[in-house]
């Protein structure tokens, strides 16, 4: 055994001890709030425990049931609909956007592409009243059509991520295509859009997450508590004026983190590469 | 002939071109451009939404200036990008140089370390907050472990009330890691080589060619979390209950914001604030492009 193993070995025994105690550290939180959704409500006060004396089903079951006249099964049936709707119409329209800036040569393409960046940029704070004042007077307000419809615009953040991925495929493939008589939409629909999968699934991941945990859209344009998604529901619930029922709380609370975390764990791959694309280019 | 053909083969591309990108065009034009005209010219007016827009010039500006709440706010806001944003990329940046190497556990540590990013921006998780660091909370359950007994309420404290965001936001700091640790692992390792060929030690090495390799990297994501640190809201208006309390001490600019529009109904003052905001963040932004020059290193490109 020589000296420089033994220090090779006390390094890396060194290392692992650091990393899992931050990275406890990182998920105690988390593992604290699951904790306290099976505690008793006295239980929760003054705890650092993260393991509850006695298992209570029961917060679940009284959490669920929130205020009597609507429950749990309304706000996850909307959480779900706005969410899934406005997924689907975000990622569609991406890739067909994405398709035009990345393939088709048309006048304009450069600038209408620098005009997309720049939305980017500009703070929501900016379009958030005229917008509420437009859905407003449109007669849109209580339902889930400001939230959805400007969804079916697509994202710039997905657009630039497909029009990375389209970028990487060879032209050939157009190419050929066209001599088999496709026409430009059935180039995209056929031949890229199966290729860009990688992009597609990344972005369902991410459009999934930003439109579950939206807050400040929902809590613009949603007023009737039977509208209500999971988040408006939740913050709802914890208001100091109305409850206290803490272990409730954190029994809805975890029930809504659940779908971030089992997508999480079966697509971890994709969402990682869709921050480095996203993050790293640029 | 050849001529015309080419001339209807650009009018067809272009009509493919605008076809294909029409949803975003449409909807850039009906959720962007529309209500950014109109809000450049409510900004303008004394509007309370029921009654009709009146036109008085620069008064919302000159309210502002006069305005202790804004000023307030924007010492809020500036405060907590200032500090959050260096930390967490501090964070992130310490944290991937640590998951830089071949270890088998990195993936899943990796996975671990994003998991708060992951459920950051959730009510559910803002609502815990809260709960964490309220006078009973776990925090100082866990301080009375080691025989500090304290009754000190974090969030009801308007000293400690916005480093509690502040965590909140460093404590997300995996998304960035995971891309400085993509950024990471592009640095060719024949840089590494040669210079240890010519003697370079390990703190040398990195500050002549990790840190600079990096910077391209750690530029852009400064100023996406700049911007975004600067319209914080969520956090804000869950852990403090939708006031900004204790003493408007977590009163973000963009809560402050929120309350003009919508509880006072000041949709002139809160245009002209959003227009602030803009003028805020394009200042910022333009200092770190005017400024990147001089610390941000862009490889000479060569064949791509």
């Amino acid at each position: 055994m020589t000296n420089y193993k033994l220090k090779h070995i006390l390094g890396q025994t060194a290392f692992h001890i650091v990393v899992i105690l931050l990275g406890f550290l990182m998920l105690y939180p988390i593992l604290w709030m699951v904790s306290n959704s099976f505690k008793d409500n006295a239980e929760i006060f003054n705890s650092s425990s993260l393991i509850p004396e006695t298992f209570r089903f029961d917060n679940y079951v009284r959490g669920w049931k929130f205020n009597n006249s609507v429950t749990f099964s309304t706000f996850f049936y909307n959480s779900f609909y706005y969410t899934i709707l406005s997924t689907i119409g975000a990622v569609l329209a991406s890739s067909l956007v994405a398709y035009g800036f990345a393939r088709v040569p048309f006048r304009g393409r450069s600038f209408w592409y620098g005009c997309m960046f720049m939305t980017m940029m500009i703070p929501y704070q900016v379009v958030m009243v005229p917008q509420f004042i437009i859905f407003h007077k449109l007669g849109w307000i209580n339902s889930f059509k400001p939230l959805i419809i400007p969804q079916f615009a697509g994202l710039p953040f997905f657009i630039f991520l497909m029009v990375q991925f389209i970028r990487q495929i060879p032209y050939e493939l157009d190419d050929s295509a066209k001599i088999d008589g496709c026409n430009r939409f059935m180039i995209y629909s056929r031949i890229l859009f199966p290729l860009i999968k990688p992009a597609v699934i990344t972005s369902t991941i991410f459009s999934f997450y930003w439109r579950w945990d939206d807050f400040l859209g929902p809590l613009l344009f949603l007023n009737k508590p039977r509208l209500f998604t999971v988040s408006l529901a939740l913050r709802m619930f914890s208001d100091p004026m109305t409850s206290t029922d803490w272990s409730a709380i954190f029994a809805m609370g975890t029930l809504t983190l659940l779908p971030v975390l089992i997508i999480f764990l079966i697509f971890q791959k994709y969402i990682v590469q869709g921050l480095v694309t996203t993050g790293l280019k640029g | 002939m050849k001529h015309i053909n080419r001339r209807t083969r650009t009018l067809m591309d272009d009509a493919a071109g605008y076809a294909f990108i029409s949803p975003w065009l449409l909807g850039f034009i009906a959720f962007s451009i529309i209500p950014i005209l109109f809000s450049l010219y409510y900004s303008f007016t004394d509007y309370d939404i029921l009654g009709e827009p009146v036109f008085n010039g620069l008064e919302n500006f000159r309210r502002m200036a006069g305005d202790q709440l804004f000023w307030q706010s924007l010492k809020v806001t500036f405060f907590y990008a200032f500090v959050s944003v260096p930390l967490r990329l501090l964070f992130a940046f310490f944290v991937a140089m640590l998951f830089n190497r071949g270890t088998r556990a990195i993936r899943f540590y990796q996975a671990v370390y994003y998991v708060p990013s992951l459920v950051g921006g959730s009510i559910a998780v803002a609502v815990m907050w809260r709960r964490l660091f309220m006078a009973d909370g776990a925090l100082n359950a866990v301080l009375a472990k080691f025989g500090i007994i304290t009754e000190y309420s974090w969030i009801g404290n308007p000293d400690t009330a916005i480093w509690t965001l502040i965590i909140l936001a460093v404590w997300q700091f995996g998304s960035s890691m995971l891309i400085f640790l993509a950024g990471l692992r592009q640095i060719p390792k024949e840089l590494y080589e040669a210079a240890s060929i010519d003697g370079a030690g390990a703190f040398r090495k990195f500050l002549n060619i990790t840190v600079p390799q990096i910077t391209p990297v750690l530029f852009f994501n400064l100023v996406m979390q700049l911007i975004n640190g600067f319209t914080v809201f969520t956090q804000a208006f869950v852990v403090s209950g939708g006031s900004g309390d204790p003493l408007n001490s977590t009163l973000v600019y963009a809560l402050y914001l929120y309350q003009r529009a919508f509880k006072f109904y000041n949709m002139g003052y809160s245009s002209a604030m959003a227009w602030v905001l803009v003028l805020i963040i394009g200042v910022m932004t333009g200092i770190v492009f005017k400024t990147s020059s001089s610390w941000v290193f862009y490889e000479a490109k060569e064949g791509k």
